[in-house]
């Protein structure tokens, strides 16, 4: 409790329980979990088995109904909406299955997003965003619009938009949910690549030096689950199994 | 920075949804509108009131039986002409001194007839009041002390009776007696809802005996300058009391008319600008309702925004401006939209009415407060949301 420990995130026996009409779901039961620096961890399980809000309490969307959730050196259970949300902006980036792209805004000003609410300047907003759609191999791309992409390209603008505040954590929601097999292993690729530190310069600047940004995909995808270093299933609320079979190492 | 996004987002979100936007707008326009044009024709009347009672003439004090009262029916007037010479005794003269007995009468020349509003005056009444001749000359103190019948008419009845043919010593009937027309006033228009041009001027001593009366019905006295007013006022209200015991006088001063009708007037103003308010007040029920759905479209850009990093307030900021930046577009064309009625009225009435820079400011301040007012709600709910649910939504 007093320790502020070194990890991107720490969850330790963190319950979520919903009120839904007056009946009480838990989501999450004691669920301890440490994402280090460099981390690439999959968690999957059928649905309901709390993957989705064990990925929300990591990237301080929500808060734990009981335990406690360490991020970037600081509690989750006392901070007000508004210190969650820079917290969020600094540390954590997320991609989601369907993308969540801004409609009419260009690729380019979707990617600089996080950096309007980081308060900085809109050309140097502009470099950076530009940088990492390089670095996603968009860089023909920044001023076409979502509807102008293809899903695989719409979901690499959202990679890059993840990364483009420098996060020490990126989580991401079923990523190839939406795409077709050969397309999301692009995707897959390129969130290895970015987690084995390659461009590491660009996209994880508040990661070790030589790693990447540390990676949490959820995924109720087997093929997908096998390939991170460590592998969590989950269950009825609880992690069931973690796994590292050396084949899947990388 | 961030208020800089806020504004491009409310301005896309705008631009995204213009005939909602526009007929969200519209509620506002109105109610601006209708508050710049209402108060443009109060402050409009009330100067063309101040305008006509001035134009009566300067300095003038009018002095009547029983109190000035908007309210009440007329005391009938024990003045005669010897109160009038005692009037002129104090007040520095006779020519200083206008009296008057008016009755309404039918007036006729060949076989045109009409209804006309006929005053008995001295010959001084050009002098108090101010009335210029077209034609022909006024009536002269002989014509008053001997009772002549000789007319001089209202601009209105001497073209209605006799047409393009000069009137000038012509006779004519006034209630059945004959009369000669000396003298045509010069228009005058209408004046506080009165034709003025409908009058027709005879000696007070002709008309006592055509009415078959004695009395006066009013003096007005001219004074050299309005700080006189005062004491002249009580002096002659003291004389004509006790000449008359038991019945009250009043003097009025053109400014104590004006207090009154300006009174009038600026209730009447407040309460419509009041309807026109309300009118707002609806339209900005409306771009609350609006705004409502607009965060409930948006529910999932909102998710990810707070996901990427955006406080409860830089939400609250950018639907709050969404909000102000409707209402003061729909307040910006409403206060065009008023200018150009004023405009128009003045153009078709009397009424000089003008957008005032006040009523203008402060349409243009409560446009914008009621987009804050009626934007805050939806705006905070916006705020509010719970980032894993609002990316949940559909």
């Amino acid at each position: 409790m007093t320790d502020v420990p070194t990890a991107a995130v720490e969850a330790r026996e963190v319950s979520r329980v919903y009120q839904m009409g007056g009946v009480s779901v838990t989501a999450l039961r004691r669920v301890s979990l440490t994402v280090a620096p460099g981390d690439y961890i999959t968690i999957s399980g059928p649905s309901g088995s709390g993957k989705s809000t064990l990925m929300h309490l990591l990237g301080g969307l929500d808060r734990p109904t009981s335990g406690q959730l360490w991020l970037g050196g600081q509690e989750v259970g006392g901070l007000s909406a508004t210190a969650m949300a820079q917290l969020r902006n600094r540390r954590i980036g997320f991609v989601f299955q369907s993308f969540h792209l801004l409609p009419r805004t260009t690729a380019l000003d979707n990617v600089a997003l996080p950096l309007v609410y980081a308060g900085i300047a809109a050309g140097q907003r502009r470099r950076r965003a530009a940088q990492l759609l390089e670095l996603v191999g968009l860089g023909n791309r920044m001023r076409h619009r979502p509807n102008q992409l293809s899903g695989g390209e719409q979901q690499r603008v959202a990679i890059a938009r993840a990364l483009v505040a420098s996060p020490s954590l990126l989580l991401a929601d079923e990523p190839t949910g939406n795409l077709d097999t050969a397309t999301g292993a692009e995707v897959l690729a390129l969130l290895e690549k970015l987690n084995a530190g390659s461009g590491g310069a660009v996209a994880g600047g508040s990661s070790p030096a030589g790693s990447g940004v540390a990676v949490v995909i959820v995924t109720h995808d087997a093929e997908v689950a096998a390939r991170a270093r460590r592998q969590i299933r989950m269950r009825d609320g609880v992690v069931v199994a973690e796994a590292a079979p050396p084949g899947a190492a990388r | 920075m961030r208020f800089a996004e806020a504004w491009r987002v409310a301005l896309e979100a705008l631009r995204a949804n213009r005939l909602r936007s526009a007929l969200t707008t519209l509620g506002v326009v109105i109610g601006v509108a209708a508050v710049v044009v209402l108060v443009a024709i109060g402050t409009g009347a009330k100067s063309y009131v101040e305008s006509e009672v001035e134009g009566l003439g300067s300095n003038l004090l009018l002095v009547v039986p029983g109190e000035v009262n908007f309210g009440n029916a007329p005391t009938v007037s024990p003045l005669t002409l010897s109160d009038v010479d005692a009037v002129a005794r104090i007040a520095g003269g006779r020519d200083r001194v206008a009296a008057t007995v008016s009755s309404g009468e039918t007036v006729q020349y060949g076989t045109s007839r009409r209804f006309a509003s006929v005053l008995g005056v001295l010959e001084n009444t050009p002098q108090v009041f101010i009335r210029t001749l077209a034609r022909g000359t006024y009536l002269t103190r002989s014509d008053v002390d001997t009772g002549r019948r000789v007319t001089v008419l209202g601009y209105g009845v001497a073209h209605a009776l006799f047409g393009d043919r000069d009137p000038i010593g012509q006779q004519m009937d006034i209630a059945g007696v004959r009369f000669r027309v000396i003298g045509v006033f010069a228009q005058l228009g209408e004046s506080l809802g009165v034709d003025r041009d409908d009058e027709i001027h005879i000696p007070i001593t002709s008309a006592q005996r055509l009415f078959g009366t004695s009395r006066v019905d009013g003096l007005a006295i001219k004074a050299d300058d309005a700080s006189q007013l005062g004491s002249l006022g009580s002096r002659v209200v003291a004389e004509l009391s006790r000449r008359h015991p038991g019945t009250e006088f009043s003097a009025v001063t053109q400014d104590q008319i004006l207090g009154v009708l300006g009174k009038v007037l600026g209730i009447l103003t407040g309460v419509l600008a009041a309807i026109a308010g309300i009118s707002l007040l609806v339209g900005g029920v409306g771009v609350s309702n609006i705004m409502l759905v607009s965060v409930r479209e948006r529910t999932r850009e909102i998710g990810l925004r707070k996901a990427v990093g955006a406080r409860p307030r830089d939400i609250v900021v950018q639907f709050l401006l969404e909000a102000v930046l409707l209402t003061t577009l729909g307040g910006t064309i409403g206060i065009g939209l008023g200018i150009g009625a004023a405009a128009v009225v003045a153009a078709l009435s009397p009424v000089p009415a003008a957008a005032t820079w006040w009523s203008i400011a402060l349409a243009f301040g409560v446009s914008a407060a009621v987009g804050i007012v009626f934007g805050v709600v939806p705006a905070q709910r916006a705020g509010r949301l719970d980032p894993v649910v609002a990316l949940r939504s559909e």
